[in-house]
């Protein structure tokens, strides 16, 4: 099967097999700024743009190349750092590196030079904390930052005071004009337009959604199997409202999921949440359906969209089926899919007025870091001190991605208080049983259970719900 | 004022060991390490991996025609395992193969059998079996024994203090090509080009001018390529012998992290005791290193621990007894700073201990025993500078601490979830190789006809900016612009000898080096000058901003002045050599004077801990740091802000997991976490202009001190935990453990441990620590 794309100023076809990492494909093809520092995507060495065509333009997304299939590439641009760098000055980016001190040893730089790339293509809001945001996959070893940050203010301060870039309709062309970017690049939408989109292939050994848990896992493995890119199969993208209820295809990445108004109506924290989740660049590609689908107690996207109260859409030759989220978890790792099918969208009611959604999640690191427990929560409330219904969920204390049924049943109907909480943690006790790993020991994540649990009642009832009294006994 | 290569890492165009275009047929290679921690092996079976397509050889220590052989200063590490196996990923065999993937096919399709034998993980239980790497050593001053009774109170405690990953993100690699004549060129990415040298030439029998290494650049090192780069060099050097094809070897970043040493974790005892003025009377303390199985660096990292146990104290009456305990982990190594931290987190524990029981802001006890000058350090030393007490008050008055101490103590009584803390660390960190035959450096110049300027020395370019301050160094010797001079490759046929560029001390021999090179012709050009310009002599003569100066009027350019010496047959090329005068060290007496300057300085961290959560922030840290004169601002700040935030990941969220089976469970960055972009504290960072006479133009070493700032924010969060513990419960007199790092685990446990379960239960994670009560008592 042929991939073609862009890659840089050159048209690629290429019948490698698809399930090769784009890391090694463009070293293998002389493109050595990109560089390998871990191959499971935990430190940004590897990052890439890719360019994908919406209504006609090329939206850039920074990635990790050492976790996406090059089949992924088909009918997209691909840039790199050579293809990123002007023939001979350095670009503004460039120089605000160099200028502070923000390159030592280098070998993490060309990551960093496309993940900031990725910030100035494309950041409607360029500020600090975006910035931060924009660069969270990239680990650097030799400056502590600090310099890379100072290179950042510098580049923010450019693209505000710059009216050219204020005004322009369309960005790449005026970064192009202020030497940010090459001039080859405007005319890509169109040489990109002109591919032919493939049709996914049948007979398949196994399915790529965003690669960022399979590469992890069974990397070495894949190139040589026969693979199913399901980015490639566009009903399995996207969002519609049907009843007040969402209904999002599980190809959507976790990026693209905060996007959507929607949601974050029903979560307004959404942003802060998803910056405890991945780096940038995994969020980019990591799906909602390859989160779920991984079965992982401490998928953080799963805790959230069983709190949310999901129902789950499978399908197998043509034939769809509807199973409640909580029901989809049989054992460690274990699900109700059947080999072949395909999980294709998650439902969920939007909630009113009266619905309150809350995220928690501790790890060693607090970004880009898997959970040692994470825990969802949404409330119904009858009024503002009473709950109606409460979905709570818990990962990493148990072998499934846990709904706490008991806990929950118990809170329905009662006054939000100090005792309802102290009573209900202690059932929230009965219904978990975590074991020592290396993310933490069995004492810790009872005790984080408990944390996680008071954490929900007083990041969302400040006023009536304090720490100091649920300590008291 | 930039770092030299930053223009061609920002483009992507700097290369690396592997990034040069690989030369034809060449092979990969990858290793089949042990499965186990502790074992004698039975037998080996490869027939699986050699039937693999592509799978060329595997090679064993049989297969060694020289000595197998690679510990440089005690020999007790075979570079292929012979009989006995000794940690887990202990390289039993090197598989080439036509491809990396095949070759790591190939090494997991290899087989073992083994008879295993008890491992053993922990440094006292090596210490309680009498396993040591060298006899134990012990440094003193005064008479401690009877300098207890002078004491007012007098605590004891334990520490536990976990290693620390290098997370150079260049893993080992190496490239062997083969030459002509029997000569082997190694391209490593090693810290020590002279050690490969020397080892590779030892394993293939060959005399160390048959073997040439070349080293370009690191994509970072912090003393995990110091030593341990060594052995990968001489394998991929022993298949391409062999098999007469080049051979690469990387090391994937897993097998990187479970084959490499890294920073020693320690275990220490301590007894502190001061006087009704907190001056600190008498100190004894035992270390227990955590060596691993083999000596590699330990026993040098030991000294360096006994030489920095007091920190920046004068302490009148000290013990300090250390011990390279032998363990069934990987040989552990040499870690920017080099045993210095972990002696000097023992020393702020028990300053804390102390604080902690008479409940006074530990800064009391700190500042009051600040070295002085002329003030004895337990190894002879003195203290020759007034900078400890200086650069303390430097921060009390630029960072506010006064007014800083009332905000943290206002928040924290306004707040009951979240706490701050505050604490300070100040720094004394001896500079030179303590093994004082390394403090010898050369530098050759070359003057090509057209002006521009060659360097070679000794100095390997791994970020630290090494190459751009020897330019800085001949910029400034010769008077000609930095782009007129290039800094070569490290290569051992141009720089005979070389010690590894390690002990912050590389800019220092390298650009003294460099320097009198560069003085010798210069000297031999204003010879030549003056004998063809009108009223020059050698002594009014100046080389400045490209132009030579005659009694301060403008005379040739530097290109007319090189093209006429060399038309008149004068050497434009130089040899420096330097030797560091002055530091000896008596290791009989345990006295003497090892360094050839200190460096100081003080650090202050704030931290937010949110005691729900047990999560933390390091906010801000201020620094006042005692730099010599500078040689370029940018590389300086680059030193001290990338020391500090590994020194803070150290401290908080770098654990290296180790389980009973000595198997490292944080062996990916999945789950070994260091420092991203969002837990970068606000720094302030002033840096101190000083002479130092030793140093090149005045400089002083900045490499590794900055690290030991970082133990600041474990104190930092301390604080802020103490606060939430007399907020909560004030007749919990509970300590917390003297245990780092301070992971959020740990913080909650302590925190809630007793609210949460009915008695106080250890913390039963994973890691090789369990949970230590400090006992207190006077
Ligand atoms: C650096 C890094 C950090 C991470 N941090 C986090 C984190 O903080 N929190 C967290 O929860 N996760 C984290 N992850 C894990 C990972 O990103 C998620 O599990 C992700 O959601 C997986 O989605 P994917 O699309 O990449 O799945 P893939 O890796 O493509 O697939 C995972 C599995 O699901 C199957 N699959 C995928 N989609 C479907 C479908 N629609 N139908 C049927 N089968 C399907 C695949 O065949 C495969 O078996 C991290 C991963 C990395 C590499
Ligand atoms: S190589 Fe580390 S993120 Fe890809
Ligand atoms: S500059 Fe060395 S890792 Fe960033």
């Amino acid at each position: 099967m042929q991939t073609t794309f862009w890659l840089n100023n050159t048209l690629v076809s290429t019948d490698e097999s698809p399930g090769m990492l784009l890391l090694d494909f463009v070293r293998k093809n002389a493109l050595k700024g990109t560089k390998e520092g871990c191959k499971e995507g935990d430190c940004g060495a590897c990052t890439l743009l890719v360019g994908d065509l919406k209504d006609g333009k090329l939206h850039y997304d920074a990635i990790t190349s050492c976790l996406m299939p090059l089949g992924d590439a088909h009918a997209k641009h691909i840039l790199t750092v050579e293809g990123l760098s002007l023939k001979d000055n350095l670009s503004p980016v460039q120089s605000a590196m160099v200028k502070f001190g923000g390159s030592q040893c280098g070998y993490c730089t060309p990551g960093f030079i496309m993940a900031m790339s990725s910030f100035f293509m494309s950041e409607e809001e360029p500020s600090m904390d975006t910035f931060k945001r924009a660069i969270s996959g990239n680990l650097c070893r030799c400056t502590g930052y600090a310099s890379i940050l100072r290179a950042g203010e510098e580049i923010i301060a450019l693209l505000k005071e710059n009216d050219k870039l204020e005004q322009a309709i369309e960005r790449i062309p005026a970064l192009i004009d202020l030497e940010f970017l090459p001039p080859y690049l405007e005319n890509m939408a169109a040489k990109v337009a002109s591919i032919d989109a493939q049709p996914p292939t049948s007979n398949t050994d196994i399915f790529i959604a965003g690669g960022t848990d399979l590469y992890v896992q069974q990397g070495e493995k894949i190139p040589s199997l026969k693979v199913e890119i399901l980015n490639r199969i566009p009903e399995l993208k996207g969002f519609r409202i049907e009843d007040d209820n969402l209904i999002v295809g599980a190809l959507t990445d976790f990026e693209a999921f905060g996007r959507i108004s929607h949601v974050r109506k029903l979560i307004p924290n959404i942003d802060n949440f998803l910056q405890l989740i991945a780096s940038l660049p995994i969020r980019n590609r990591a799906t909602l359906g390859g989160n779920i689908v991984n079965a992982s107690p401490i998928g953080d996207m799963t805790q959230i969209l069983l709190a949310l109260n999901s129902t789950l859409t499978l399908t197998l030759d043509g034939q769809n089926r509807d199973l409640a989220m909580a029901d989809f978890f049989i054992d460690y790792k274990k699900t109700d899919l059947k080999k072949g099918e395909i999980l294709k969208e998650i439902r969920f009611w939007l909630g009113d007025d009266k619905t309150r959604v809350n995220f928690e999640k501790v790890s060693k690191r607090k970004e880009l870091d898997i959970a040692t427990v994470c825990s969802g929560a949404r409330f119904e409330l009858d009024d503002t001190h009473t709950i109606g219904k409460a979905y709570i969920s818990l990962g990493g204390v148990f072998a499934t991605p846990l709904l706490l049924t008991k806990t929950n049943a118990f809170l329905a109907g009662k006054t939000i208080c100090t005792q309802t909480i102290q009573e209900s943690a202690e059932i929230l006790q009965s219904e978990i049983s975590p074991i020592s790993d290396v993310r933490g020991s069995k004492n810790y994540k009872r005790l984080l259970a408990r944390q996680l649990y008071f954490a929900h009642f007083t990041s969302l009832f400040p006023d009536i719900i304090h720490f100091k009294e649920l300590l008291a006994s | 004022m930039k770092h030299i290569d930053a223009p061609i890492h920002v483009r992507g165009e700097s290369l690396y060991v592997d990034d040069v275009p690989a030369p034809e047929g060449m092979l990969h290679a990858a290793i089949f390490g042990s499965p186990v921690a502790h074992a004698k092996i039975k037998s080996l079976d490869f027939s699986q991996a050699l039937a693999l397509e592509g799978c060329v050889k595997i090679f064993t220590h049989v297969d060694i025609s020289g000595e197998n052989q690679i510990g440089a200063i005690i020999e007790d590490e075979p570079a292929l395992a012979i009989d006995d196996l000794h940690f887990i990923g202990h390289p039993i065999a090197v598989v080439v193969a036509r491809s990396a993937d095949i070759a790591r096919q190939a090494a997991r399709l290899c087989q073992v059998e083994y008879e295993v034998l008890k491992p053993i993980v922990h440094a006292r239980e090596a210490h309680d079996k009498g396993l040591f790497i060298a006899p134990p050593r012990t440094f003193s001053i005064g008479d401690v024994e009877n300098a207890w009774s002078d004491c007012y109170l007098i605590v004891e405690g334990e520490c536990e203090i976990g290693g620390q990953e290098h997370l150079y993100l260049e893993t080992n690699r190496t490239r062997a090509i083969p030459q002509d004549g029997n000569k082997i060129v190694l391209f490593s990415s090693t810290q020590s080009p002279y050690a490969v040298q020397k080892t590779a030439a030892k394993i293939l029998g060959l005399p160390e001018h048959l073997v040439e290494v070349d080293v370009k650049r690191l994509g970072g090192g912090f003393g995990g390529k110091e030593d341990q780069a060594t052995l990968w060099a001489c394998l991929a050097a022993l298949a391409a012998h062999d098999l007469k094809r080049p051979v690469e070897l990387v090391l994937n970043r897993v097998d990187d992290m479970k084959m490499t040493g890294k920073r020693h974790p320690y275990s220490a005892d301590f007894k502190i005791g001061i006087d009704k003025d907190y001056k600190i009377i008498a100190y004894d303390c035992e270390m227990f290193q955590n060596s691993g199985s083999a000596a590699d660096l330990s026993t040098a990292v030991l000294e360096r621990s006994l030489f920095h146990a007091t920190n920046s104290y004068f302490i009148p009456n000290a013990k300090i007894y250390a011990a390279c305990c032998r363990t069934n982990l990987h040989p552990h190594t040499a870690f920017r700073g080099f045993g210095g931290p972990q002696a000097m987190f023992v020393i702020e524990s028990a300053i804390s201990a102390l604080a902690e029981k008479l409940d006074i802001d530990r800064s009391e006890i700190q500042h009051i025993n600040l070295l002085k000058k002329g003030d004895p350090l337990p190894y002879g030393q003195c203290a020759e500078e007034d900078q400890a007490g200086k650069l303390w008050d430097a921060a009390i008055e630029g960072f506010d601490y006064a007014g800083r101490l009332e905000k943290v103590n206002a928040f924290n009584k306004n707040n009951f979830d979240i706490k701050k803390g505050l604490a300070f660390m100040p720094i004394c960190f001896g500079i030179s190789f303590t093994k004082t035959f390394f403090n010898q450096a050369s530098a050759l110049v070359h003057i090509y006809t057209d002006g521009s300027v060659s360097i070679s020395t000794g100095g390997i370019e791994m970020g630290q900016g090494v190459s751009t301050n020897m330019m800085h160094f001949a910029s400034r010797e010769l008077g000609i612009s930095l782009d007129r001079i290039r800094v070569e490759s490290t290569n051992t046929t141009r720089i005979a000898n070389m010690s590894p560029s390690a002990a912050s001390a590389t800019s220092d021999l390298n650009g003294n080096a460099t320097i009198l090179a560069c003085t010798q012709i210069r000297e031999r050009l204003f010879s030549f000058a003056a004998s063809q310009l009108e009223g020059a002599t050698k002594d009014n003569l100046e080389l400045k901003d490209g132009y030579l100066f005659v009694a301060g009027t403008q005379s040739w350019s530097w290109e007319e002045l090189v093209i006429n010496a060399y038309l008149e047959r004068i050497g434009l090329s130089a040899h420096g050599f330097y030797a560091t005068p002055n530091v000896h060290f008596d290791t009989d007496e345990e006295k003497g004077r090892p360094f050839a300057y200190h460096v100081y300085g003080t650090a202050l961290t704030e931290v937010t801990v949110d005691c729900l959560r047990g999560r933390y922030d390091i906010d801000w840290v201020g620094i006042t740091h005692g730099l010599g004169r500078p040689i370029n601002p940018v590389v300086d700040l680059g030193q001290i802000e990338g020391g500090l935030a590994q020194g803070i990941g150290w401290m908080t969220m770098e654990e290296l997991a180790y389980n009973e089976d000595g198997k490292l469970t944080s062996h990916a960055l999945s789950t070994y976490k260091a420092p991203d972009v969002f837990s970068a504290p606000k720094y302030d960072i002033q840096m101190i202009v000083d002479d130092n006479p030793v140093g090149p133009h005045g400089s002083k070493a900045v490499g590794e001190p900055p690290l030991m700032y970082g133990i600041g924010a474990f104190f930092a969060i301390r604080d802020a935990m103490r606060a939430f513990q007399k907020d909560a419960d004030p007749e919990n007199k509970s300590e917390f453990a003297f245990d780092a790092p301070l992971t959020p685990e740990k913080v909650l446990m302590d925190l809630h441990n007793d609210t949460m379960f009915a008695q106080r239960t250890t913390r039963d994670g994973p890691g090789e620590t369990s949970l230590l009560f400090l006992n207190t008592k006077g």
